[in-house]
């Protein structure tokens, strides 16, 4: 009855955590960590000609408390993962991480004494960008997962933020 | 003549008991030297050779090559005048791997000091800020060393972990 007036005016009905998640996933704010040459791929897909502005990660942020989105594009060594990890921890959950590229998923061509072989030995990674550095498309791919691992997996989590 | 005959002939002169020996690459020709005394060559060179810059401060590792001792620092001295280098080889034997600083002569050594501490273990007596310049405090071993292993001791494996 009253229900349907409503919905003849175009209102419709979902679940909260459905439109929490909804408007997460079309509004992440990207923590970029860029330290080797995949940053500079990682500019040109926030850049006018990728332009991630269309999957709504455009607002890139330097302060981890304003973001939900790492992406750590480039090698990570022994002295620059207490950095990371206390950044990774600084930014407010819900969080999601990427990790972009050879070095920072496996170590790449770095199998040295001074390059962690894969941020995963310390912090969580949602998705891997496989490439050395990986294409602008690729991240795209990268981002559109992170989207769809919010709509399915955190859809069913609590609101913990 | 030029700045790197002129010198290395007068060290000759002076200190023929701490010299060990010279050599040539591609026109540079440096001096190997003991160690002991290092700094008053160093002085000779900064004073009456007009070396007034420390170019670079860096160590070697020659690990089971046949040198005279395993290790060497090189000093590659500049003088800004005539706009020629110097370079002095100081052997560093492996057990006891130690060599006066040259600190007090120039403002640039401390911090290539460290580094050659960092990578090869060598101390640096009278150094007074002899830390770890490049890698973490906490790092054991120094990597630069030959009969280090590529992919280290297991540092890469043990570390704290973030959020897992």
């Amino acid at each position: 009855m009253g229900l349907d007036s409503w919905m003849a005016e175009g209102a419709m009905t979902t679940r909260v955590t459905d439109l929490v998640s909804w408007s997460r996933k079309n509004s992440m704010w990207p923590m970029p960590f860029g330290v080797a040459c995949c940053a500079i791929e990682m500019m040109a897909t926030l850049s006018s000609r990728y332009d991630l502005a269309r999957f709504g990660a455009e607002a890139i942020r330097f302060s981890p408390r304003q973001s939900d989105l790492m992406i750590v594009s480039g090698r990570i060594s022994l002295k620059m993962m207490p950095v990371l990890g206390k950044i990774w921890e600084q930014m407010p959950e819900p969080k999601w991480c990427i990790s972009m590229g050879a070095c920072a998923s496996c170590g790449g061509v770095f199998d040295t004494y001074a390059m962690i072989q894969g941020i995963d030995r310390f912090m969580p990674v949602h998705v891997y960008v496989p490439g050395c550095p990986p294409r602008p498309e690729s991240l795209i791919d990268a981002v559109i997962k992170i989207q769809e691992i919010i709509t399915t997996e955190r859809a069913n989590r609590a609101v913990s933020a | 003549m030029s700045l790197q005959d002129d010198v290395i002939a007068d060290l000759k002169a002076r200190f023929a008991d701490r010299v060990l020996g010279e050599g040539s690459h591609v026109g540079q020709r440096w001096l190997d030297v003991k160690r002991e005394g290092i700094l008053d060559l160093l002085r000779a060179c900064r004073d009456d050779h007009g070396c007034d810059v420390l170019m670079d401060l860096c160590g070697v590792d020659w690990l089971d090559k046949g040198m005279p001792e395993r290790f060497c620092v090189v000093y590659e001295l500049v003088n800004l005048k005539k706009a020629e280098h110097v370079r002095i080889k100081a052997w560093v034997p492996e057990d006891d791997p130690e060599i006066d600083t040259a600190s007090d002569l120039w403002k640039a050594a401390p911090w290539a000091e460290r580094e050659v501490y960092d990578m090869y273990g060598l101390t640096f007596r009278g150094h007074g800020d002899l830390r770890r310049i490049l890698l973490p405090d906490a790092y054991q071993g120094h990597p630069l060393r030959k009969d280090y292993p590529l992919v280290g001791h297991g540092e890469r494996q043990n570390f704290p972990r973030y959020g897992l």
